[in-house]
């Protein structure tokens, strides 16, 4: 959305001693970054000023329900693939103030808060993450009701994204063509090359705003060979993606299996805590809170990210919809994979495999609904827990 | 409420610790916005004034450990419109709960030098167990903002924002990284109730559990991930039992893993 449509494509190169030249031009153009740092055992988004800032060096393993960070020996910026953060939390914040009440007398006065508009750019975005963005611009703004907080927030994100050079174990972006190389949605894509001699960067236009940032750092038009190494780094990133979603008939397939005992050998393992739905890039359900002071002089409305693996999540008079968390574990998967189409035209998984590392009893959609696929249909009368 | 006469709030203590009553007290800031609001009618821990009931809200601390309290409980819900058990030990029969497990009788020989002295129940249980309870606040200790929140609500006439899920909601929603998926800490954040904001994991430790299960949860398939951590099964039922070791859903399964 906030993203120029290019005048022309230009691609560069920027060697790593000159990256903070980068970040120098998009502060000095008003934005405040923010990109992966380390924090706490894991690679996290936040504010960072410094190309020190980033996690330089180091590498993560992924696995179902885990998570650890390697040291590595060369001064790479970007050997990692996307952590327990996204960028959601920057534009669907997980408690976003909707409205303040304060009474006077006998009434009451509505105050609506300030609504921010931070120049802010994002630095590392990956593919998959410019899909799970266009899901969210989709969602909140392209429709009968936008969501003025989201659309501010979003209008003047300056995008720096990053080609995928080491996927995780619990990636497929290959399988929803979501990745590893960004197609579009950016401002300015890097691709980190390192080979025996060379460590740089190639950096691809996506905008006149990208194209004017070039335009302010020291690069150097990008060869012919240049373009080739770098494509060279996402096909091998394509090649090292061990899991797969197969998305024919997938629709329909879920249809058939709504009561297929399958559902119930998750349930006995999920734990129905909702990591996958927070940790999701495209997850946006949320509840609305009202709080009142003691005296009630003055209450506030905020909007908190909910999830649907909650009993209160489904609740309405007399009781939970979802009782159960099969049902909850169900509920969650068909509309990511199925009832997404219905809604907003698209599928609503990314493919970023968060879901997988972050669910602590390593339950792995891929795998779940391989097995849902592979079963045999069967009509079979059934009450449907 | 103007013109109206303020509520009537009693705190009552049975066995517990006093750390859950004394967390009105720890509401410093709030303090004098709640003696704003309601008169503090019977709460030793704050003043040796005591005015008759019946109470508008009262407040439980404590589990019931002997024949003494089982009887007293009855006559604080006659004298309450509303009773709210607070804590780990009103809620769910508390650490005490631990010789639930075990012949208090054996305890009471080793501990008590004249045991003849001594009168207590075989076990220690929530308040709910009792008498029939209109809220309960959980947590070891309670947490005052969802206090502030359960007395605010009352008085406002809306609905407490009190969520039974699990803890992983607010570690989430803080950007906490979790600790049991990035560095293998057996934390019980997935089968807890979230009220203390995720304190522990933001201090990069695992969650004790003190808030009680969560309302869907799943301990027998949190068990299965612990034994993955390589946990033994006499870890797992040291993991169960802490504060709310008497809750049914920890309790089932610590009781399965001690087979």
């Amino acid at each position: 959305m906030p993203v120029d449509t290019s005048p022309e494509k230009a691609i560069y190169v920027l060697e790593t001693g000159d990256f903070q030249t980068l970040l120098d031009a998009v502060m000095e153009r008003g934005h405040s970054i923010f990109g992966p740092v380390l924090r706490d055992g894991a690679i996290t988004y936040d504010a960072l000023h410094r190309d020190t800032d980033l996690p330089l060096g180091w590498n993560d393993r992924q696995q179902a329900g885990s998570y650890r960070l390697v040291k590595t020996k060369r001064k790479t910026f970007f050997a990692y693939a996307v952590g327990p953060h996204s960028w959601k939390k920057f534009l669907h914040p997980p408690s976003d103030m909707l409205c303040a009440a304060q009474r006077i007398d006998d009434r009451f006065s509505i105050n609506e808060p300030d609504r921010e508009h931070p120049r802010r750019a994002f630095l590392g975005v990956r593919s998959c993450e410019l899909h799970a963005l266009a899901i969210h611009d989709k969602i909140f703004t392209d429709g009968p009701f936008i969501n003025e907080a989201y659309r501010r927030r979003r209008q003047d994100i300056l995008i720096i994204a990053v080609n995928c050079s080491h996927p995780s174990e619990t990636c497929f972006c290959t399988s929803l063509q979501t990745g590893p190389r960004a197609t579009g949605g950016f401002d300015l894509a890097l691709t980190e090359v390192l080979t025996s001699g060379n460590h740089h960067f190639i950096i691809e236009t996506g905008s006149a705003a990208g194209a004017e940032l070039c335009a302010r750092l020291p690069v150097r038009k990008a060869a012919r060979t240049d373009i080739e190494a770098a494509e060279k780094v996402t096909s091998a990133a394509a090649k090292k993606i061990r899991r797969s979603l197969n998305t024919e008939e997938l629709r329909e397939t879920l249809d058939q299996k709504f009561s297929d005992p399958h559902w119930g050998q998750i349930a006995d393992r999920c734990l129905a805590c909702g990591n996958c739905t927070m940790v999701c890039p495209t997850c946006f359900c949320s509840t609305v809170e009202d709080t009142t002071t003691l005296t009630g002089e003055h209450a506030e409305r905020r909007l908190k990210w909910d999830s649907c693996f909650t009993a209160e999540f489904s609740y309405i008079h007399g009781g939970s919809i979802r009782s159960s968390t099969l049902s909850r574990y169900r509920q969650w998967l068909t509309h990511k994979l199925a009832y997404w189409f219905d809604q907003f035209g698209m599928c609503g998984c990314v493919g970023c495999g968060r879901c997988i590392t972050w669910c602590p009893a390593g339950i792995d959609l891929t795998e779940e609904t391989r097995k849902l696929q592979e079963k045999k249909f069967v009509i079979r009368r059934t009450n449907g827990r | 409420m103007a013109g109206k006469r303020k509520p009537k709030l009693a705190v009552w203590k049975f066995a517990s610790c006093d750390g859950c009553q004394l967390s009105l007290l720890d509401c410093e800031d709030e303090l004098l916005a709640v003696t704003g609001v309601v008169e503090i009618a019977n709460f030793p821990e704050a003043s040796r004034r005591v005015v008759g009931g019946p109470y508008d809200i009262s407040l439980v601390e404590g589990s019931i450990t002997t024949p003494h309290d089982a009887e007293r409980i009855h006559r604080v819900r006659r004298a309450s419109k509303l009773l709210i058990t607070i804590g780990a030990c009103a809620t769910a029969g508390g650490i005490q709960a631990l010789r639930n497990f075990a012949d208090v009788d054996d305890f009471i020989s080793i501990v008590y030098p004249s045991p003849q002295y001594i009168t207590a129940l075989a076990k220690s249980t929530p308040i709910s167990d009792h008498i029939p309870v209109d809220f309960e606040l959980r947590g070891c200790p309670i947490n005052k903002y969802q206090l502030l929140e359960v007395v605010g609500a009352l008085l406002n006439g809306r609905k407490p924002n009190i969520p039974p899920y699990s803890v992983c909601l607010e570690c989430k929603r803080r950007g906490t990284v979790c600790v049991l998926v990035a560095q293998g800490t057996p934390c019980l954040g997935p089968v807890t109730q979230a009220g203390c904001n995720a304190l522990c994991p933001s201090y990069n430790r695992g969650c004790y559990g003190c808030f009680g299960p969560q309302d869907s949860p799943n301990v027998a398939g949190f068990a299965a991930v612990l034994e993955q951590l390589n946990l033994r099964h006499d870890d797992i039922v040291r993991a169960l039992r802490g504060f709310n070791a008497f809750a049914e859903p920890f309790r089932k399964v610590s009781e399965a893993y001690e087979k």
